[in-house]
């Protein structure tokens, strides 16, 4: 993970707009959230890792919410035991009298402590053994979103850290945390809960007569459809959490206005590919509609070469040059020409069109030998493959670029493998803040 | 081959566009195949270079040989009062419900619910039958939730069996769930060759296989060519400089001394090659644990310039060649 690739002269091999400041951003005691967002499978996680170590290591107190990340990542910072606590992150530099904190959100876990925190414990337990309780707890499609937002306003509400840092659920939706206030809203608001509610509520004002006939009606209906046990369960549930919806709503209102307060910076995270950039376009949008504040793009993965002056076409044609005689050879016809002027001056064993030889039967590393040509022509089209990755990463970044100019942005060069220890994370963290691909460029001609 | 072909895999892992390579694969001549799109993203689609999909089956393409592929983008809301239609006779009742924000609640507060609507309709699909009895659709490939989430999306119709414990949606979760769990369906797992993609799928199979769902195939997507061989990734590590830059000179890539161009190329070139032997490795390590999975395992070639339609055709022809359809 260490790789040698930040030496060299740095060049910027785009130029966006604005280019995103990390250090400042993570310095700023003004900050006190920072949301990772973007699709799956763009390195969101590791980002939001990577980041909160970084805070720490320069000197704020820190914790991570992380939803599900990858074991590995999760052991590295001690926090594969599920408790849906924030835990001490041991092993970082603590010279700046930093500190780093992590959980891992537990979904039921969560749901059961607000019911716990704001139930009396008869009701409480009448609430955690309903079966449609325990089922909407348990995590369906959507719950954690909720969970993700109410951890987010405990932890903010506690005020022991200075920054929150939140990766938010790995569904497709991603932002559909931003919507649960409203939604919960219009069902509180609807006349659904008060048909669920109907039988607590008999023997109201009168006025209220007509109504309740009209949801008696409604309520048989529902029962037959669902059944009489599901919908005793349903109502069961709704009565019990009846006085719990308000604060519910109350304290999802007040996390959507955190989100929206200056204190918090939205970072997007994507790679520089079609889809992940048009996901990251949808969310600079959504953001821009809901009045979240963003701070920038984090782009991770980046590609660049070392070699970036020779052009993918250049590459490939000499890398023919050097293989052509050989296929001259298999065909049993004439002794191959090399293209290039130099090539007799150069190269000291030309093929011999009776002997064709191969890469075993050759000293590999003998100068100008055929192993040692064939080496060299992979060697050029790895590096022509690797030209076109780069011109379509520009492409599709320039793009990114002409439609979203005031998106401040920053580049993560691609890694080979996996992060799964502190090292790595401060090595993604040092490589957010260089903001530029650690691309050593060779000044050339 | 099961009739009921859902695809799975982890978020980046491109599951959408294998499950629509599937959906073409199967429709051989005469046979016609439903694509269903649960997460209302519009993926197909966009796939299939078209408008976005309403909530209808529409034919979207014609496989090679002839074959047809309808796709769905099933919605929650209108699935919901499908879903009601098949009990009551629901007209005027159904807007009732809406106006009661009854639809909002089941498709979205209570989120379980919606799941239980997804795989109900494509269930739904999977039986049907026209009037002369026959399958209207031979296969239909569900575009499923993530990894993370399948195990639990496919399994909802369980939970809702033990919730409600008799009347018609206990005997229509129950109904679902006799599909799913039969050799009727096959779940299938979208992977790259790199560990999280990797860990996250054997983690799937170990769920699926918990929950006695049937774990289908292994489909390792956008593999990388091979630009060097094995003997050549052993090169690049003891391989002469000089004698590659004489290589470079050869090939018309400038003066091989000491500061000539092909000389300052050797350095970068090398490197870019010992990334490329450090991530073959990696590869190599994650195609022996999915090896160790001891499932049907396949590769699909990647398409570097991005998927389009062209190339979503590309691999239907390989899935079928790799004996997948």
């Amino acid at each position: 993970m260490s790789r040698d690739q930040a030496q060299g002269k740095t060049a910027h091999r785009l130029s966006p707009a604005r280019v995103l400041d990390i250090d400042p951003l993570l310095d700023d005691p003004e900050t006190r959230i920072v949301v990772c967002c973007g699709s799956g499978g763009v390195g969101k996680t590791t980002t939001a890792a990577a980041l909160g170590l970084r805070a720490a290591e320069r000197g704020r107190k820190v914790v991570v919410l992380t939803i599900d990340p990858a074991r590995r990542l999760a052991q590295s910072m001690g926090i594969d035991s599920l408790d849906n606590t924030p835990r001490r992150v041991k092993g970082i530099d603590d010279s700046a009298r930093g500190e780093l904190h992590a959980m891992m959100l537990d979904m039921k876990r969560t749901f059961d402590e607000i019911v716990e925190a704001h139930a009396d414990p008869e009701r409480a337990s009448a609430i955690l053994s309903n079966p449609f309780y325990q089922s909407l707890s348990a995590g369906f499609a959507g719950t954690q979103e909720y969970m993700a937002m109410e951890k987010l306003g405990q932890l903010r509400a506690r005020d022991e850290w200075d920054l929150i840092v939140v990766d938010t659920p790995p569904s497709r939706s991603a932002l559909d945390f931003l919507d649960a206030p409203k939604r919960l809203g219009s069902f509180l608001d609807g006349k659904l809960i008060r048909v669920l509610l109907a039988p607590a509520k008999v023997g109201g004002r009168a006025g209220m007569k007509f109504l309740n006939v009209g949801m008696s009606m409604m309520t048989g209906a529902l029962g037959k459809l669902l059944g009489g046990q599901l919908l005793k369960d349903v109502q069961t549930f709704v009565a019990a959490m009846d006085s719990m919806f308000g604060g519910f709503r109350t304290r999802a209102d007040a996390t959507y206005k955190l989100l929206q307060a200056p204190g918090t910076a939205f970072l997007v995270v994507a790679a520089p590919e079609r889809d992940a950039l048009r996901e990251a376009a949808y969310f600079v949008e959504r953001l821009a509609a809901e009045n979240m504040p963003l701070a920038g793009l984090v782009l991770n993965r980046v590609h660049g070469s070392g070699a970036a002056h020779l052009s993918a076409e250049r590459a490939l044609a000499a890398a023919e040059n050097l293989e052509e005689p050989r296929i001259v050879d298999q065909d049993g016809g004439k002794a191959g020409l090399r293209n290039s002027p130099d090539t007799y001056g150069s190269s000291e064993s030309p093929a011999s069109p009776s002997a064709p030889r191969t890469a075993s039967d050759q000293g590999a590393d003998s100068p100008g030998s055929p192993g040692t040509d064939r080496l060299t022509a992979g060697l050029l089209r790895l590096h022509a493959e690797r030209m076109h990755l780069l011109s379509r990463e520009q492409r599709t970044r320039d793009r990114f670029a002409s439609l979203h100019p005031e998106v401040a942005v920053t580049e993560v060069g691609a890694l080979p493998g996996d992060v799964h220890d502190l090292t790595g994370l401060r090595d993604i963290g040092d490589r957010l803040a260089a903001n530029r691909p650690e691309l050593p460029e060779v000044s050339d001609d | 081959m099961s009739r009921l072909q859902v695809v799975s895999g982890k978020g980046g892992t491109g599951k959408t566009t294998v499950a629509a390579a599937l959906a073409l694969a199967l429709a051989t001549a005469g046979k016609r195949t439903l694509l269903v799109e649960v997460e209302g993203r519009q993926g197909i689609a966009q796939l299939f270079e078209t408008e976005a999909l309403p909530y209808e089956e529409r034919k979207i393409a014609v496989a090679a040989g002839g074959g047809e592929v309808y796709a769905l983008a099933i919605d929650p809301e209108l699935a919901l009062l499908d879903y009601l239609q098949m009990f009551y006779k629901l007209g005027s009742a159904g807007r009732a419900l809406k106006k009661l924000g009854a639809i909002d609640f089941a498709t979205t507060v209570a989120p379980g619910l919606r799941d239980v609507l997804l795989t109900g309709k494509a269930c739904e699909a999977v039986r049907r039958k026209d009037r002369s009895g026959r399958f209207v659709y031979d296969y239909v490939v569900m575009d499923a939730p993530p990894t993370g989430r399948v195990t639990r999306f496919l399994n909802v119709n369980d939970e809702v069996a033990g919730l409600a414990r008799i009347g018609p949606i206990h005997n229509q979760a129950q109904a679902v769930m006799r599909v799913l769990k039969s050799p009727e369906t096959a779940v299938h797992l979208v992977t790259l060759l790199e560990e999280m993609p990797v860990q996250e799928t054997a983690d799937g199979i170990a769920e699926l296989r918990a929950a006695r769902l049937p774990v289908g195939r292994v489909i390792v997507n956008m593999v990388r060519p091979e630009v060097l061989d094995a003997d050549e990734v052993e090169l690049v590590r003891n391989v002469g400089r000089s004698s590659v830059a004489r290589s470079l000179s050869a090939a018309g890539l400038g003066g091989a001394r000491r500061g000539g161009h092909a000389e300052r190329l050797v350095d970068p070139l090398l490197r870019q090659a010992e990334e490329y032997a450090e991530r073959h490795a990696l590869e190599q390590e994650q195609r022996a644990v999915l090896g160790g999975l001891e499932l049907p395992l396949h590769e699909l070639p990647l398409h570097a310039e991005g998927m389009d339609l062209a190339g979503l055709y590309e691999l239907a022809t390989e899935l079928r060649k790799q004996g997948i359809a």
